[in-house]
């Protein structure tokens, strides 16, 4: 198992976010979790992430504690997130965005060091950009793109870590309907080219849901409701209508692409 | 074709030979400027080159107080401390231990302002924004009252004289100014020319973009594993380094350490300077501390009403000039620039 989470409770005072959730993401797998607003899911998240320590429980990351780790060590250990609002440094270029991360990855932390000099940052960056269709954009500053480069650079630097689990909080917020099969078909030959073992998406949209998990876990009220595959649990419309409220358009077997 | 779309097809410039062009143009115009400022003192009067002393010891000090200012996005309003820690230093050394080696004083400056910065940094940099501020104005004024009221070590509001030092192990002779407008001036004029080499090279390093992206938004930049609170220490700790050095030019230039030279005023005038000349661009900070420097030494023979007329000047700068003066002159190149296009 690349992550697992054993039976975290996470609570604010007398409000209980997480009670007793057990998860466990392998390797070659698209975990969604869903859930209505307030389920628990940013939690989850903060938690998986290592941002929040957990009340009770522990969060293992290949076999290592990494509850209350921090987003650097976790940076350092292999996993990646991208957030739901989108987050760039506005007066830096996509170039220099995606060179951030390549220092870190390259641990290439040196004062003096003339950075324009690194062929390996430079080329790691074009490489992510031109998957992410962002070559011609690389030396345009984040504050100069459009609401849809922005969120795909914010996706391309975490890639830019090549993290071996990536966790994306709505990957398509903010992406008109049209586009965001695009974006999350761009997302997974990402993943496939640069070696992704699994992702974690956290999405309200049934549709890409159905279409691409490989494994659904339900939130409700702090615990998991149900960790079935896409198949099951859409078949269980009980379930689909309680967490999800209606059912996707195209239900239906789903195309279930793993990552590898 | 007729004659005029002619010559202006020959007078193009191919995309290749302009870039060599703007390759060639910075460092051809910073060593017309050293050559500019070394030859100065030959016409120039004594007078003007003691107060670019001045402007090299600032200058030294805003190339590094930008690190933290303008690249990391912190905003000290107590960085006179280490002005005059160096200044004391300086007076320390050669007025009660007779060390006047000015090598061994800057590097007694820097290993202080080193140490010093590394305590003082390790508590602010956790803040931001103006909790930051008054934190590093916290400590400014406290070193400000050790200054001031332990008189037997610091000479209390007398200070302490700083005696002439050896340069490279000389003593050169002549007198004061002979020795502030020759070997000292050049003296400052190369360590200004190093620590600005030094500055450049830190900007354009992987721990400058980390600095960048940390200004612009530290939740992204921990997420990229950049480690925050490390990188912004580091920046604190050579600011710290930078003013110091400066601190012990600045005594030497004006042979006293007093503790007016720590008074968190002049901590605003380090911020003024880097206003005025543009934080966001890395030659502003020198060339605000050059305009500053001889603004108030023509404000101050003019009239009693200096501060008066600097204040309104801050005012209108921040109204008008948000980049500084550095973004003047950049809009003014640039329009030129437009122009020569078209013609």
């Amino acid at each position: 198992m690349l992550l697992e989470v054993k039976h975290v409770s996470k609570s604010y005072e007398q409000f209980r976010a997480l009670d007793d959730v057990s998860i466990s993401v392998g390797e070659r797998e698209i975990v969604a979790i869903i859930g209505p607003n307030g389920a628990g899911k940013t939690t989850l998240v903060n938690v998986v992430t290592g941002l929040l320590g957990p009340s009770a429980g522990q969060v293992l990351f290949k076999g290592r504690d990494i509850a209350g780790a921090g987003p650097v060590a976790l940076a350092k250990l292999g996993m990646a997130r991208a957030f739901q609002l989108v987050q760039v440094f506005p007066a830096l270029t996509v170039r220099e965005t995606l060179s951030v991360a390549s220092i870190s990855r390259l641990g290439r932390r040196r004062m003096f060091s003339r950075l324009l000099v690194d062929a390996e940052i430079d080329k790691a960056g074009e490489e992510i950009a031109s998957i992410f269709k962002l070559a011609g954009r690389l030396d345009a500053k984040a504050s100069e793109l459009s609401q849809g480069e922005k969120k795909l650079l914010d996706v391309a630097s975490a890639f830019a870590l090549n993290p071996e689990v990536i966790l994306l909080d709505e990957p398509t917020s903010g992406v008109s309907t049209s586009d965001k099969y695009a974006v999350m078909e761009v997302l997974l030959t990402a993943a496939k080219l640069k070696g992704i073992k699994s992702i974690i998406l956290v999405e309200h949209d049934m549709e890409l849901v159905s279409r691409y998990s490989t494994r659904i876990v339900a939130l409700q009220e702090g615990r998991v409701l149900a960790d079935l595959p896409p198949r099951k649990f859409f078949a269980n419309s009980d379930l689909v209508s309680l967490v999800a409220g209606r059912l996707p358009r195209s239900q239906g077997p789903g195309r279930n692409n793993a990552v590898h | 074709m007729n004659d005029a779309s002619v010559t202006s097809v020959l007078r193009r410039p191919s995309p290749k030979a302009r870039l060599v062009d703007q390759a060639l143009f910075m460092p051809l115009a910073i060593l017309a400027l050293l050559g500019a400022l070394a030859a100065l003192p030959h016409f120039s009067s004594p007078y003007t080159i003691i107060l670019l002393n001045s402007v090299f010891a600032y200058s030294i000090a805003l190339l590094g107080l930008n690190i933290l200012f303008g690249y990391s996005g912190l905003l000290s309003f107590g960085h006179a401390l280490f002005i005059a820690l160096g200044a004391y230093i300086a007076a320390v050394f050669t007025s009660k231990l007779g060390i006047k080696y000015l090598e061994v004083i800057l590097l007694a400056a820097i290993v202080a302002g080193a140490l010093v910065g590394l305590s003082i940094g390790a508590l602010c940099v956790r803040y931001t924004k103006i909790f930051f501020g008054m934190m590093t104005l916290a400590f400014g004024m406290t070193f400000h009252s050790f200054l001031f009221k332990f008189y037997n070590i610091t000479g209390g509001d007398q200070g302490i004289r700083v005696a002439r030092p050896l340069l490279l192990g000389q003593d050169l002779g002549g007198g004061k100014t002979g020795f502030l407008t020759g070997p000292f001036y050049y003296y400052g004029l190369v360590l200004l020319a190093i620590l600005a080499i030094a500055a450049w090279r830190i900007v354009r390093s992987p721990l400058g973009l980390h600095l960048r992206a940390v200004r612009e938004n530290k939740e992204k930049a921990a997420y990229l594993g950049v480690e925050v609170y490390r990188v912004r220490l580091i920046a604190f700790v050579i600011s710290a380094i930078y003013c110091s050095i400066a601190g012990v030019l600045i005594g030497v230039t004006v042979g006293l350490a007093d503790p007016e030279l720590g008074y968190w005023t002049q901590s605003g005038n380090l911020v003024f300077m880097t206003v005025l000349g543009g934080s966001g661009a890395f030659a502003g900070p020198p060339l605000g501390a050059l305009v500053f420097v001889f603004l108030q030494d023509f404000l101050m023979a003019s009239t009693q009403y200096w501060r008066f007329v600097l204040g309104a000047l801050l005012v209108l700068l921040v109204i008008f000039l948000p980049r500084g003066l550095i973004g003047l002159v950049e809009n003014i190149a640039s329009r030129l620039r437009r122009q020569r296009h078209v013609a």
